[in-house]
């Protein structure tokens, strides 16, 4: 242990301060970026030493072991010259991760190396393995923790001649120091870290903070060889820069080498365990604002679009079936369309060209209002010119039956992109659309996206149905499909919301646009209270009184109505009977809403 | 084209007066009973019609057309979809009997059932009421109109409901409706009968015991779907009517779908269908594939691109290189000698289709008695076994001619008898012939008979003779000649006459059960290309969905997208590295991590010269192509937003498809 120590010992012990402080300085504000300059260096010299005495055995003993690893890797560094660091990027398991986000981010390291990659670390996988098989779950902590401070010193302590190959020799010393190790840490400092590490908050925030944070201290360091690409590349590796438990560790192993035999198996590990690993870390911790849709549609426009060409390509090779197509419409087939990329456009052609001078009704099943009866009461209305309402869809689709049963010549294509979107995907929908597809001078063309799109329909419908499936698969973005969709990842715009509500509001007189704002107002200040069940009525009367909004009981009220009919508030009753009020609306768009309201005002 | 829709409607019509035939039996059956209902019980017949929904609607159609005519003008069919409530189905009840009222008596007072149809409260009293001023007015109103519909119906006609799926009734309304209905069936005369799909047992446990006791439940099972399928094959393909023929691929699949899919007979018929258009509208030379008549005109006058197109045929090509030098230069420049050379050729192949059909009868009368079926059990079968290749050369036949050697006389007679029947009905004229033979056959294995009655004789002399002699060496002498005649006559009488039996019809599909790719010009009328088939019918969306995002250059040819193994390359489309990424998650997925990931892909296929001013402030724009990627996959349904974590996404598939 001591021998190798040795060797480098002074150069080790200049660098390895500095990573304790890294570390500190992360463990005491994460959002701080590490600032490091040779004064502190020194500082951090004289403060290891001063450590060094006051710690305990162990500690002293840890830090030695730290000091081994460099050593060693000092040792090794001139053999792993040539392999790449992403290469050992793909062996290590990320922090309190699950294994699976692990394998993302090892795939996506993977994916991202240059092709003729070799895989030189395989070997010093099995021995980390085994070495962590007797560890507790808080020596993995403390190991990470020893692990990182290794890290950080590493990228302080690199120069040109050891790029970042060491990684990989890293993880070796590491295991089989981790052999020696045993879990009699009682350390404070690290034991302190360890709590920080173990609370959710800034630190395992991010890695890449913490990435961000080494890269700034070799700039510091004035070593401008070591490109920030290559520790850009190094993040995922980082990523992973942790450990799992063992156990599981063998698992993902076993599962990957034979996926296909126990997929069943698969199944239930996934879905047993009713807890779910993942990292924790949330999107807004990533400082980056939520696109809104609008902005989110300028991106992706400026955005090129990947394989032009080839996509054009397979969209003649559709188009080309286009007569085909019309012939077995004719015919009394039903054509659906499926495969990857958006078909909206392909029959968006197909009508341009084909259906110009035929009638036709185009569905937009994407859109998240289409129902049924609009389909219907749209054929009756546009194509049968028929005044007059239906009790229910089914006398509609018996009238519409009808009507083209007693007049042959009649003749409508219907276009329906997306025929399994959430709309129409239920039973009687479908039910309905069936039966009016089976109809002989009703011609219909659909689309499905869905991978389950084929589990809507049952025998009796895909006979009524008699469709003809066609592969088309396109691979162009699907723009318009999922322009309407809910994704977590685009910001809840809310404009429409806030519209109606300023709206609304504007509409109103004044003390009942000081009731709303009040409510506003008592809503956004206990909007980081989870349980908040909104305001009761007793409290927001007195509040109202107060401001001189309101002067009875009664007034309120009726001013609650008008709001409850609008649908600017919900009202629910808690457990005690009391009336709470809450409006229902995201807080982003109240603090807008507010926002503006204060500027009127 | 006309003849495309020709053909569709000979193939309805033939289904249906199939269905319709399957019917009288329990037609007759339904006559009897329903006179007998006098107690409180309900007259039902649940009518077990097996998995293939698809085929009900028609078979019920039929049904109650049938029902129509011959015993009771009203019937209502009730299915489940449109009766959510007993209200709604009294409604549709109502109004189908009220209907069909006008229907078959066509009277002129309809204002009385427009008043009926308005009618928004509709009950049991009130369909009553209707029944008893119907059949009054018929015997009051109408005593000539009378005698001509008591004539085919009887006094006071059964109403008939027919529950088209029991099985997806509602309980409450079926019991609902069994109950009021059977309080009121002194007055109406009601019939229920139920379309059952899976078994007869469904009854008692959808309807609790108080209830099915009130209903007189008789059973009739329909048809297996199978007996549909070989009835329609019987028509469609094994018959010369048709002029348009599968090839052994396309059965394969279409009976494959049949048998392992949905058992519905509509299904087949419409692949068959779909054939049909497929294979006029890829293959240019089926204008031939008609009527031989229409097809001799036709093929006069073909247009040149239209001779070319028959030039360009495999099968012509091959027909070309085996004659003469001077022919195949006529027969390649001259349209007007093609032409005729085509008629001719078209001819053969009608002679040929004819000849065929009656051979393959003939040999499946054999194949099909033989004891473990080593050519199939179904004439379909081998069917498809001749049309797969020449079928004497393949074992399962040598067996089975094996076989045929050892079957006993009484079989081998009666077979033979239907061979002559299957020959004489058929129209070839060579078969003349033929059928002389097999008669003959006949007349041998007569004479066969009559002289194993004097050989018994003999025997039985011998036998005696035996007897008297006592002699030891003699009768050594005379048993070893009577051994040896014994085997010899075997051999010479029955066997040797059976085995000549088994070489004719032997010889007989070597002669006429040549498969058709090897007949020239096979490619007008027979349609081969299964592949199209299976992908129009039985297509598998998910698979194409998993290529396309698993490997992108099948679909687009671009050779940086060319992979090898299970990877793909970093230069995929956004949503193919997305769902790349999202395949090694677990059940949930945290966006961020996966955000990060992706965006470590695509910086490196960018480049790695791309200068990335910080790693954790993803560039904008791949945040917007993760965000596509993303919102792609969950229109596909890969992924579903989560609510248990923040910002963490839900998958919906597992492993790794």
């Amino acid at each position: 242990m001591s021998q190798p120590e040795g060797h480098s010992s002074g150069a080790l012990e200049v660098k390895f301060v500095p990573d304790e402080e890294v570390l500190k300085h992360i463990a005491d504000d994460a959002g701080i970026k590490v600032r490091k300059d040779k004064t502190q260096l020194t500082a951090g010299v004289k403060r290891f030493v001063k450590k060094l005495e006051n710690i305990s055995d162990n500690e002293a003993q840890e830090i030695l072991e730290e000091n081994n690893y460099v050593a060693a890797l000092g040792i090794c560094a001139q053999d792993l010259m040539e392999n790449g660091s992403s290469v050992s990027g793909g062996e290590v398991y990320s922090f309190q991760t699950a294994k699976r986000s692990s394998k993302m981010a090892e795939l996506a390291s993977e994916l991202a190396q240059t092709p003729g990659q070799t895989v030189a670390s395989d070997h010093s996988e099995c021995p980390e393995k085994t070495a962590k098989t007797p560890q507790s779950s808080s020596n993995f902590l403390w190991a990470e923790i020893a692990w990182k401070c290794n890290l950080i010193l590493l990228f302080a302590w690199q120069r040109a001649v050891f790029r970042r190959y060491i990684f990989l020799l890293l993880m070796h010393v590491f295991s089989l120091l981790l052999q020696s190790k045993k879990k009699e840490f009682v350390s404070t400092t690290p034991y302190r870290l360890r709590k920080r590490l173990a609370a959710p908050d800034p630190y395992l925030e991010s890695e890449s903070e913490y990435s961000a944070s080494c890269s700034e201290e070799e700039g510091e360091e004035d070593h401008k060889e070591v490109s920030s690409v290559l520790s850009d590349q190094k993040t995922p590796a980082k990523t992973k820069a942790a450990s799992t438990p063992p156990s599981r560790n063998t698992l993902a192993k076993k599962t990957r080498e034979d996926k296909m035999s126990n997929l069943v198996e698969e199944y239930f590990e996934a879905h047993s365990s009713s807890k779910v690993l993942t990292s924790d870390r949330t999107l807004q911790k990533l400082r980056k604002r939520r696109l809104n849709q609008q902005t989110l549609h300028d991106l992706l426009k400026k955005a090129p679009l990947a394989y032009a060409a080839e996509i054009k390509e397979l969209n003649q090779q559709h188009e080309s079936l286009f007569s085909k197509w019309m012939l077995q419409l004719h015919l009394g087939f039903n054509i659906v369309l499926y495969g990857l990329g958006s078909k909206h456009d392909l029959l968006e052609k197909f009508r341009t060209s084909m259906l110009q001078d035929s009638v036709h009704l185009v569905v937009n099943g994407y859109f998240p209002s289409i129902t049924v009866r609009s389909i219907l009461s749209s054929i009756t209305e546009e194509v049968l010119d028929h005044i007059g309402t239906f009790r229910s869809p089914l006398d509609q689709l018996e009238f519409i039956i009808r009507r083209f049963k007693e007049d042959p010549s009649l003749e409508l294509y219907v276009l329906i992109h997306n025929l399994d979107s959430q709309m129409l995907r239920g039973e009687r929908s479908q039910q309905i659309l069936a039966q009016l597809s089976s109809l002989p001078s009703i011609y219909l063309i659909a689309s499905v996206d869905h991978i389950n799109a084929p589990l809507m329909w049952d025998q009796a419908k895909l006979s009524l149905y008699n469709w003809l499936w066609y592969e088309t698969t396109t691979f162009s973005p699907y723009v318009e499909e999922t322009s309407y969709e809910n994704s977590l990842l685009v910001q809840q715009s809310g404009s429409l919301a806030l519209s109606s509500l300023t709206h609304v509001l504007h509409s109103l007189t004044l003390n009942a646009r000081g009731i709303f704002r009040l409510l506003a107002r008592y809503q956004m200040e206990n909007k980081d209270n989870p349980s908040y069940p909104g305001l009761s009525f007793h409290d927001f009367y007195q509040q109202c009184r107060e401001a001189f909004l309101v002067n009875s009981d009664l007034t309120l009220r009726a001013q609650l109505t008008e709001f409850r009919d609008h649908k600017l508030i919900r009202t629910k009753r808690g457990a005690d009977g009391v009336e709470y009020l809450l409006i229902p609306v995201d807080d982003s768009t109240l603090a807008d809403f507010l926002e503006k309201e204060d500027e009127d005002v | 084209q006309q003849i495309q829709e020709d053909l569709n409607k000979q193939l309805f019509d033939n289904l249906v007066s199939f269905l319709r035939q399957s019917h009288p039996e329990f037609q007759g059956k339904t006559t009897e009973w329903t006179w007998r209902m006098k107690t409180r019980e309900i007259p039902t017949a649940a009518l077990v019609l097996g998995v293939n929904v698809t085929d009900h609607d028609l078979t019920f159609r039929s049904l109650s057309e049938v029902l129509q005519n011959n015993i009771t003008p009203y019937i209502a069919l009730l299915e489940a979809k449109d009766c959510p409530g007993i209200k709604n189905l009294m409604q549709k009840l109502m109004g189908q009997l009220m209907n069909c009222y006008i229907d078959v008596d066509s009277l002129e007072d309809e204002d009385y059932v427009q008043v009926s149809q308005r009618r928004i409260r509709c009950s049991m009293t009130s369909l009553i009421k209707w029944y008893e001023s119907v059949t009054k007015k018929k015997d009051s109103e109408t005593p000539s109109k009378k005698r001509t519909t008591s004539s085919r119906h009887l006094q006071s006609p059964p109403v008939v409901v027919i529950f088209k799926d029991m099985e997806s009734f509602t309980t409450k309304v079926l019991q609902d409706f069994i109950v009021i209905s059977s309080q009121h069936i002194h007055e109406l005369p009601l019939v229920l009968i139920f379309g059952i799909a899976t078994s007869p047992m469904i009854i008692h446990s959808l309807l609790p015991h108080s209830v099915s006791s009130l209903l007189c439940i008789e059973l009739f099972q329909s048809l297996s779907c199978k007996e549909h399928l070989s009835t329609i094959i019987d028509k469609l393909l094994l018959t010369t009517q048709l002029p348009f023929k599968l090839g052994e691929k396309v059965l394969q699949v279409l009976i494959n779908i049949f048998l392992y899919h949905d058992f519905a007979v509509q299904n087949f018929i419409k692949g068959f269908q779909l054939c049909i258009v497929e294979h006029f509208y890829s293959q240019p030379v089926s204008v031939l594939c008609c009527q031989l008549v229409d097809a001799k005109k036709r093929a006069n006058s073909l247009s040149h691109d239209q001779c070319e197109n028959i030039r360009r045929l495999p099968s012509f090509r091959r027909y070309v290189e085996n004659q003469v030098s001077e022919k195949q230069i006529t027969l390649l420049t001259e349209d007007n000698f093609l032409k005729e050379t085509v008629q001719k050729l078209l001819e053969d192949l009608h002679v040929y289709h004819e000849n065929y059909i009656s051979v393959l009868r003939c040999l499946h009368v054999f194949t099909s008695s033989l004891p473990k079926y080593p050519l199939g059990k179904q004439i379909r079968e081998l069917h498809c076994a001749c049309l797969e290749n020449r079928v004497w050369e393949t074992e399962e036949y040598e067996s089975s001619l094996q076989l045929a050697r050892m079957l006993n006389k009484s079989d081998l007679v009666t077979m033979l008898q239907q061979c002559v029947e299957i020959f004489v009905s058929s129209s070839g004229k060579e078969f003349d012939k033929t059928v002389e033979k097999l008669k003959e056959f006949l007349t041998q294995f007569q004479k066969l008979e009559e002289e194993a009655f004097q050989e018994h004789d003999v025997s039985v002399s011998s036998q005696k003779e035996l007897q008297k002699k006592t002699d030891l060496y003699h009768l050594q002498k005379t048993l070893l000649e009577f051994k040896e005649s014994r085997r010899s006559k075997k051999l010479t009488k029955f066997e040797t006459l059976r085995f000549e039996v088994v070489d004719y019809i032997d010889s007989l599909v070597r002669n006429y059960l040549v498969p058709a790719d090897h007949k020239t010009l096979h490619e007008v009328v027979y349609f081969n290309t299964a592949s199209v088939l299976r992908e129009h019918l039985n297509a598998a969306p998910r698979i194409a969905l998993h290529t396309a995002l698993n490997n992108p250059y099948c679909y687009l040819k671009n050779q940086t997208l060319k992979s090898d193994g299970g990877s793909i390359s970093n230069k995929a489309p956004d949503i193919c590295i997305a769902y790349k990424l999202h395949l090694e998650c677990g059940r949930l997925i945290n966006l961020v991590d996966w955000l990060e990931a992706f965006s470590t892909v695509v910086t490196s296929a960018e480049g790695p010269n791309a200068d990335v001013p910080s790693s954790d402030q993803v560039d904008d724009i791949i945040h917007a192509r993760f965000i596509r990627a993303v919102s792609e996959l969950e229109l596909l349904g890969f992924i579903k937003p989560s609510k248990q974590k923040t910002d963490h996404v839900a998958r919906l598939t597992w492993g790794a498809c």
